[in-house]
């Protein structure tokens, strides 16, 4: 069977070659960096916590002393790449759209036909590792055809990965201090505090609460799955279904769309607001989040509409 | 109750706010945090790196770059262009809406990884956004090229966001439908996924308005540069 446990040695092997051609190119802050995140894919479950934490703390530490730099491998000019771009004309979307395909109708067909009693892949991990897989056919097919330099695709990679820099891994850390903020107890104080604000006898008040929690909350936490559990409980549940006796379908429903507005407006969402910032190469890290703030604002409105009409008043 | 941990919170916050390394930021937080707890420190050490281990996963996605990088180094954001420029009557407003509703109408569909910054975004959707733009508008200033781009990372995050949760078989909804359960209200996934359509269309709606009327401000700021 095909677990994750593939996929991390796979990516774990890149960032070895990533971390090989910094080192390569005298990039030492850049070379350590990506072998640290290498065993953390090859070794990281076959050690102990301990040393998974200390991982983190050094990679953390190159980080915060600004080790990592831009690269800039060789490459082909913008001239030689508008000639490329017309002779090879649109088949060169065909390997940038094998990877998708791949992964979406290998998701479909392993699940709706008997190919999932073969149990080829790890339950509930199907879509990533088609992901993985498509990587590897656009890989082969894109060689096979364009007959690159054999490091190309390395050194391409290099550079956009290095264009991204340590916002690569604010995802996966900001995952990691969602755990350590789930053991100290802060969704209930959160929501032990938001539960006290709450005048009594305001359906309204309290709707406008309950979504107001759910963004600010996911402000914070940087997804909305953290906040959903934490409002769910101290307001959603006990306040407006029973005390109010409204539709939980709705408000469980548009409540967590409420903290996706949340989600929209925080760099704590860094693969969906920061990220793109450094794939993009704009100036302003926080340019993303700016163009989406005239979304997220109105629309949280929308769903305090929504939701004060869809749970109370047609409900009642 | 202890009330310590929040300082974690505003730390993150403040953190962020002073412009520090947010990666030095989120872990300062997270042992300031696990200690305030009353852990103490190497059991903190633990928990982060016991987390940071199980959510690889999410790393996972940047073995793409090798892909786009290689079909960039053979003008793929060229190529974007130029079918851009191919299509007549073709404008950012257009192409961003038109994206807004397939991202939207895909997600809902179950198919949220057809979509993604560094597999569509930058190698696709905005290098077209750009043409479009500079088709009808001329050369961007540099600051309209930056908003640009931003929105259309803005506008593949939205289309996501907004209709990924119509599909049923979603983690939000199974979270959502488990956090009731758990409290005694059971609820099916289609009962829930209805409720996120009047956000979807109010969400399509808001977003694309948004998207026209950038689109009408680089004509006037491009017109009123010409006057000059």
């Amino acid at each position: 069977m095909i677990t994750y446990e593939w996929l991390y040695v796979l990516a774990g092997a890149f960032f070895a070659i990533w971390s090989a051609l910094s080192l390569r190119d005298r990039r030492w802050g850049n070379g350590a960096f990506w072998a640290l995140l290498a065993a953390s894919f090859l070794l990281g479950s076959h050690v102990s916590d301990i040393v998974n934490g200390l991982l983190v703390l050094a990679m953390v530490a190159i980080a915060g002393a600004g080790g990592l730099k831009r690269s800039d491998p060789p490459t082909t000019s913008a001239g030689q790449r508008l000639d490329f771009s017309a002779l090879l004309g649109n088949r060169l979307f065909v390997p940038a759209l094998i990877v998708p395909i791949t992964a979406v109708a290998g998701t479909l067909l392993y699940n709706y036909t008997p190919l999932n009693e073969t149990a080829l892949f790890e339950e509930r991990r199907e879509t990533l590792i088609l992901f993985g897989i498509g990587v590897l056919f656009a890989l082969a097919a894109a060689m096979v055809w364009l007959k690159p330099p054999i490091l190309a695709p390395a050194e391409e990679g290099r550079r956009l990965l290095d264009s991204i820099g340590w916002a690569a891994i604010l995802p996966q850390m900001l995952a990691a201090l969602g755990a350590v903020f789930a053991l100290a107890g802060v969704g209930d104080i959160i929501g032990t505090v938001a539960g006290g604000i709450i005048p009594q006898g305001s359906v309204f008040v309290t709707v406008v609460v309950f979504a107001l929690g759910m963004a600010l909350f996911t402000m914070i936490m940087g997804n909305a799955f953290a906040a959903f559990p934490v409002m769910a409980a101290a307001i959603g549940i006990p306040l407006l279904v029973e005390q109010y006796g409204g539709n939980p379908a709705v408000i469980g429903a548009v409540g967590m769309l409420a903290g996706f507005c949340g989600t929209l407006m925080t760099p704590m969402a860094a693969n969906f607001n920061i990220v793109p910032a450094a794939l993009l190469e704009l100036k302003d890290q926080n340019g993303v989040i700016r163009q989406q703030i005239g979304t997220a604002v109105p629309l949280w409105v929308c769903n305090v509409a929504i939701l004060y009409v869809g749970a109370f008043l047609l409900w009642n | 109750m202890n009330h310590w941990p929040l300082l974690g919170i505003a730390l993150v916050v403040f953190g962020f706010a002073l412009r520090f390394n947010p990666l030095f930021v989120v872990a300062f937080s997270a042992l300031v945090t696990g200690v305030l707890a009353g852990l103490d420190l190497v059991s903190v050490i633990e928990a982060l790196g016991k987390a940071f281990n199980d959510n690889r996963y999410i790393s996972v996605t940047w073995i793409i770059l090798p892909v786009i990088g290689l079909l960039e180094r053979y003008g793929l954001q060229q190529r974007a262009r130029a079918l851009i420029e191919g299509v007549r009557g073709a404008t950012m407003g257009k192409l961003l809406v038109l994206y807004l509703a397939f991202r939207q109408l895909t997600a809902a569909l179950g198919m949220k990884d057809i979509g993604g910054h560094p597999q569509a975004v930058r190698p696709l959707v905005a290098p077209m956004a750009q043409a479009a733009a500079e088709k009808s508008h001329g050369e961007l200033a540099e600051d309209e090229r930056q908003k640009v781009l931003a929105m259309a990372a803005a506008t593949d995050n939205v289309g996501l966001f907004f209709g990924e949760d119509i599909f049923f078989a979603i983690a939000s909804i199974l979270l959502i439908q488990a956090v009731f359960e758990s409290a005694g209200y059971p609820l099916t996934p289609l009962q829930l996924s209805v409720w996120a359509i009047p956000t979807a269309i109010c969400a399509f709606l808001i977003h694309g308005s948004r998207i026209l009327a950038l689109d009408r401000r680089l004509g006037k700021a491009a017109a009123g540069g010409g006057v000059r």
